[in-house]
């Protein structure tokens, strides 16, 4: 048995319940399902929140060595329920699992973890902040200053992150829709973060300075059954302006797009589907498949015109679940950096 | 004019259906011999690679207590959050209404690779058997679990008997152990800069994985597939070689009239080569095609001889991989380019208007069958040559070569020269006749009768090889695995209370003592064994001096491995230094299969004299009833169940494994001797037409058509019969190297040849059952011959 198969076990109910209802509802397995204009509570709400299906806690940072070369960190930790319950000890049906990436411009190396609840091998606990998981850990008094690590056979990372701004809502306070039949998370960031630390490569200790983002997310119906993936954009542009966005692709062709413009000092604009567009500009071949790695993305309402380039064309996420996530750059109406994740593409 | 020179060439398949199902069938069952060993060679490869990573859990290095034999689950949880990537195991006895079931509770997520049950994906979901609980057991003991347990039982006949698996959770609730785990499996991939076991977890001791050796014995296995599928190419490049042959034979008058017309040289080629190489595709196509059935066929029990020998698991399913399909198909389309260029050759160097009669006679002078004898002394002087200076795998194999190229080459001469000795005993006309024609027909036919040489002699090796083998593979665990139980302790403070509990409870003890040393720069492990009747009564000795045990208990002598004497250049009655005032002579000489230390054994005292301080952590204990002694040892004094093995069970496993090759080599060689027979079948049927001319005299001179066609089956056996006798020489030798030299050359040891007289008598039986078999038809079909086409032949005499 593999862990792909573990996770197309935990994937088919998802499907088959996203199947049974449009919009929203009450999950037939006892999950409980987002609705809007949802009141956040923290540090509480840093947290997990089992009786949902899925959550992850999903940092990305964009780096620079000290001789300007740039570099790119993922941390990402999942929780994936069997039953929306927690127990002690083996039986907790609480799923863990989580992946860590660096890539630089020419090497792109990562590592996964999996773990059961229930039994102190993963977790998140909120009052200290600390998502564990073996010996990756994101912790600090609260989210505001972490302490970020993650290692794999070839790497490691030791990083402190500092917020210097606010946490953002996306969508509806939160409330993110991902379909036009009305599937939808809860969805919040912490974009603002400053970084330094140390990346352990093959080749050496490299300081490295940078920002982070912080996305936070729950949800027991992620995608309608007619959604096969998605690309999802985080860009950080020189002005200081940040912007969320995301395609979701179906079947047919189509796309169901979302966003969010956050301002320097936080107040953000959700923009509904159709404001954000990005379309392919070059297609690079990776684990035997060909996915796009240069994209044209507007977003006329703020001006935006903008060709996003993969620092690493080749940062494919070669796991149990396999995926394409990198560093971006950004060029055109904004300069800047970012992030891009691409999922879907067989 | 190209179109119709197209046509016209292809028109000869049209009026010759049976040459053109000759040349396709030919060319596709050389395909398919081949393709089918590599597909059965690649699958097991491939599948024994993917799965030597991720095996049973003996592959893998294990965590267990320093004492005790249970670890506390927060240790685990250290372990993890330190990095150390462990999966945890829980053992112990379950009773049930039927005596007791072996628990196994293991955790899926972080166990390295499959070791979860094989039916798990069909019958039970993840979910189930995290949450819910789910028992997977052998089926002698899944009834009784089932009115033991509250859980699911799932039968499970990949299970080893006694056995149940089930989930971390579920074994320790079942077990009454909350919290506690027997051992832990280390992932074989660690992250960077981990820190010290000794740091976080000192009471545990980090055990190196088991059978490192598996992996040596499974390579020889492979290198005698590996063998075979360059026997079965050589075979089929010899059918491919005389089917193109035959076909640019028959075609000579056609090429010579074509060219009379006035098509080009350059046109007649290039359409030639055209056509060869879309025969070559096809038929190579069909043979790949046969060849996938052949080995999905066969695989079910090349995977079952991997399982169990080495446990690696082999998928039961076929897949097509590039690798083998390309070559079976570069074959074809190589064979057919080797062969077809002497041809072309010799196309575009025949005189415009020389006479399109047929070859047949002018092959026949001794003259070629002399010049290829000469090469194959060459090829002989340089086999020779390389098995006396060479060195190195590469060498070894191109020995082979040397050997089986030379000796098909030297065929036909040999074939002329036994003809030629029957001829000059042959008393009557008729058969002065006989033997006369026979030879003539030696040049005709060589190139089937190699292909018959060379699958006979494959017979013969691979049948001695493999059976040798056995044999010696039978005695080596006979001797290694003679007490029933072996039993390993980590902790050595418990090894004299142990020793004194068994003492007791079993019939005999050999405590093990040892201790890894250099002997003669030879990296080493030095044993010391208390001699009794178990080690004079089984063990055997490659060789060896008289009152071998007598002296070694006396402390005056020595048995070492071969591996050590062959490195240290020593045998029996050398002296060796085993300490730095201790050198004894060396009593006997020990085959140690598939380990890359050297082994040295001396007696118990001798050894407790030179190292006081070593106790003995692992003993063989002799007894009649090993499962009580087991169910005494887990149960009244408390050993962990891991640290036993039960080596009757180990055994018997290995030898119904042998069984196993033994019928796919059977079936590989029943496919070599078909494609032979064919080979013959179709060079017999190409001759006929050609040699009407030839009978025809002889049946104007009173001879019957009746006795020609017994006389024509006759003449197959003869060839047949000195081709065979002339293959089990050849076998022999081809076992000798395979054994001798390639063995020696891979693995650094020698595996000892044994003879088999009986299976070569039969052999020999079946070689010649084939080729009159092949000559059935042909002999049928003279002897109906029209007495009209007889006549035509004097008519068109010129």
């Amino acid at each position: 048995m593999t862990v792909r198969a573990l996770l197309l076990i935990l994937w088919l109910p998802v499907q088959a319940a996203a199947q049974g209802f449009a919009g929203l509802g009450t999950d037939a397995d006892g999950f409980a399902v987002p609705t809007p204009d949802p009141v956040f509570d923290f540090p509480k709400d840093h947290g997990a929140h089992p009786d949902y299906r899925i959550e992850w806690w999903y940092l990305t940072a964009n780096l620079t060595g000290p001789d300007g070369t740039a570099y790119g960190v993922q941390w990402t930790l999942f929780r994936s329920a069997l039953a929306p319950e927690t127990r002690e000890g083996w039986t907790d049906p609480q799923v863990w699992f989580a992946h860590a990436a660096v890539t630089t411009p020419d090497r792109h190396l990562v590592a996964e973890r999996i773990a059961r609840g229930g039994i102190g091998q993963a977790g998140v606990t909120v009052d200290p902040f600390e998502a564990w998981i073996d010996d990756w850990r994101m912790s600090g008094l609260d989210v505001e200053m972490l302490d970020l690590t993650a290692r794999g056979t070839d790497f490691a990372y030791d990083l402190d992150l500092r917020a210097t701004g606010p946490l953002v809502f996306h969508g509806n306070g939160g409330y993110s829709v991902k379909s036009a039949q009305g599937q939808a998370s809860y969805y919040y960031s912490q974009p603002f973060y400053e970084v330094s630390g140390t990346l352990t490569l093959p080749s050496g200790d490299i300081p490295v300075t940078g920002a982070a983002w912080l996305d936070r997310e729950w949800s027991s119906q992620p995608l309608a059954d007619n959604q096969s993936g998605w690309d999802w954009f985080s860009l950080s542009f020189d002005k200081d302006d940040k912007l969320m966005g995301f395609l979701l692709r179906d079947d047919a062709g189509g796309v169901f797009s979302s966003a969010t413009w956050i301002a320097s000092d936080g107040t953000t604009t959700a923009y509904p589907d159709g404001a954000f567009r990005a379309r392919a500009l070059e297609w690079h071949e990776v684990a035997g498949r060909d996915v796009p790695v240069r994209w044209a993305v507007q977003m006329p309402d703020r001006g935006v015109d903008v060709t996003v380039t993969a620092l690493n064309p080749d940062a494919w996420m070669a796991l149990s679940i396999p995926y394409w996530e990198g560093p971006v750059i950004v060029q055109g109406s904004h300069a800047g950096r970012g992030y891009l994740e691409m999922t879907g593409y067989d | 004019m190209t179109w119709v020179t197209l046509t016209a060439l292809l028109s000869h398949w049209r009026c010759n259906r049976l040459q053109f199902f000759a040349l396709v069938a030919g060319l596709a069952l050389a395909t398919a011999l081949w393709s089918g060993v590599q597909a059965i060679n690649a699958e097991a490869r491939a599948s024994y690679d993917a799965a030597a990573a991720t095996l049973g859990e003996g592959q893998f290095d294990q965590l267990v207590p320093r004492s005790g034999d249970r670890i506390d689950q927060a240790t685990y949880i250290a372990l993890r959050r330190a990095g150390w990537q462990v999966s945890p195991v829980l053992e112990g006895r379950l009773r049930t209404n039927a005596g007791s079931v072996r628990l196994v509770g293991l955790e899926p997520l972080t166990a390295p690779g499959t070791i979860a049950p094989v039916g798990m994906s069909e019958d039970a979901n993840l979910d189930d058997f995290l949450t819910r609980g789910v028992l997977f057991a052998a089926p002698d003991v899944a009834d009784a679990l089932g009115r033991t347990v509250a859980q699911r039982i799932i039968t499970d006949p990949s299970i080893a008997p006694g056995v149940a698996l089930t989930d971390i959770g579920v074994a320790q609730s079942l077990l009454d152990a909350e919290g506690r785990l027997s051992r832990l499996i280390v992932s074989p991939l660690q992250p960077m800069g981990l820190p010290p076991l000794e740091d976080i977890a000192p009471g545990l001791l980090r055990q190196p994985a088991q059978d490192a050796g598996a992996d040596r014995l499974t390579d020889s296995f492979h290198l005698n597939l590996t063998a075979f599928g360059l026997l079965s190419f050589a075979v089929g490049i010899f059918i491919v070689h005389g089917t193109i042959s035959l076909a640019f034979e028959q075609r000579r008058s056609m090429v010579r009239t074509l060219r009379a017309l006035g098509v080009p040289l350059r046109t007649l080629i290039g359409l030639t080569v055209l056509e060869l190489s879309l025969f070559a595709l096809v038929a190579g196509g069909i043979g790949v095609a046969l060849g996938y059935v052949i080995a999905a066929v066969l695989l079910p029990n090349v995977a079952a001889t991997l399982q169990g020998l080495y446990g690696a698991s082999v998928a039961g399913t076929l897949q097509l991989r590039p690798d083998w399909w390309l070559s079976g198909l570069a074959i074809a389309v190589l064979g057919t380019g080797l062969a077809a260029s002497g041809a072309l050759w010799a196309i575009a160097r025949m005189p415009l208007l020389s006479s399109a009669r047929p070859r047949a006679w002018a092959v026949a002078s001794g003259v070629t069958a002399r010049r290829l004898g000469a090469l194959a002394v060459l090829l002989f002087l340089t086999g020779i040559g390389i098995a006396i200076w060479g060195q190195g795998l590469t060498l070894a194999f191109a020995l082979l070569a040397c050997l089986l190229i030379g000796a098909a080459l030297i065929l036909p001469l040999l074939l002329r020269s036994a003809v030629t000795l029957a001829d000059r005993q042959a008393r009557s006309a008729m058969w002065q006749w006989f033997w006369a024609d026979t030879r003539q027909q030696v040049p005709g036919m060589s190139l089937a009768l190699m292909a018959l040489l060379l699958a006979t002699a494959a017979n013969v090796g691979v049948s001695t090889m493999v059976s040798s083998f056995r044999v010696t593979f039978v005695d080596f665990l006979d001797q290694r695995l003679a007490p029933e139980l072996f039993i390993r302790i980590e902790d050595t403070a418990q090894s004299a209370d142990l020793e004194a509990f068994l003492l007791t409870n079993a019939s005999d003890v050999l405590p093990l003592l040892t201790v890894d040393t250099d002997v003669a720069g030879v990296p080493t492990e030095l044993y010391g064994v208390r001699v009794g009747p178990t080690y004079r009564e089984n063990w055997l000795f490659l060789d060896d001096t008289p009152d071998v045990w007598d002296r070694v208990e006396a402390g005056r002598a020595v048995v070492v491995s071969e591996q050590l004497a062959r490195r240290a250049g020593l045998w029996t009655e050398d002296t060796v230094t085993l300490a730095p005032d201790l050198t004894l002579p060396i009593a006997a000489i020990v085959a140690d299969y598939g380990n890359p230390l050297g082994q040295a054994l001396i007696a118990e005292p001798l050894f407790r004299q030179l190292y006081p301080d070593v106790v003995p952590v692992s003993f063989g204990v002799r007894s009649d009833d090993p499962d009580r002694l087991r169910r005494t040892l887990t149960e009244e004094y408390g050993l962990p169940d891991a640290a036993i093995t039960d080596q009757a069970r180990i055994k018997a496993f290995s030898l119904e494994v042998f069984e196993r090759t033994f019928t796919v080599t059977g079936a590989l060689n029943v496919l070599t001797l078909a494609v032979a027979a064919f080979a013959i079948l179709m060079s017999l049927l190409t001759l006929a037409s050609i040699r009407v001319p030839q009978l025809a005299p002889a049946w104007a001179l009173g001879l019957t058509r009746r006795r020609l066609g017994q006389l024509e089956l006759l003449r197959a056996v003869v060839l047949a019969l000195v081709t065979t006798v002339l293959a089990i020489p050849l076998g022999l030798m081809l076992a000798w190297v395979l054994l001798a030299y390639v063995n020696v050359e891979a693995f650094g040891w020698k595996l000892p040849i044994y003879l088999f007289p009986a299976h070569y008598a039969m052999l020999t039986v079946f070689a010649l059952a084939a080729a009159a078999l092949a000559a059935l038809w042909p002999a049928i079909r003279l002897a109906r011959t029209p007495p009209s086409d007889l006549l035509k032949v004097f008519a068109n005499d010129r």
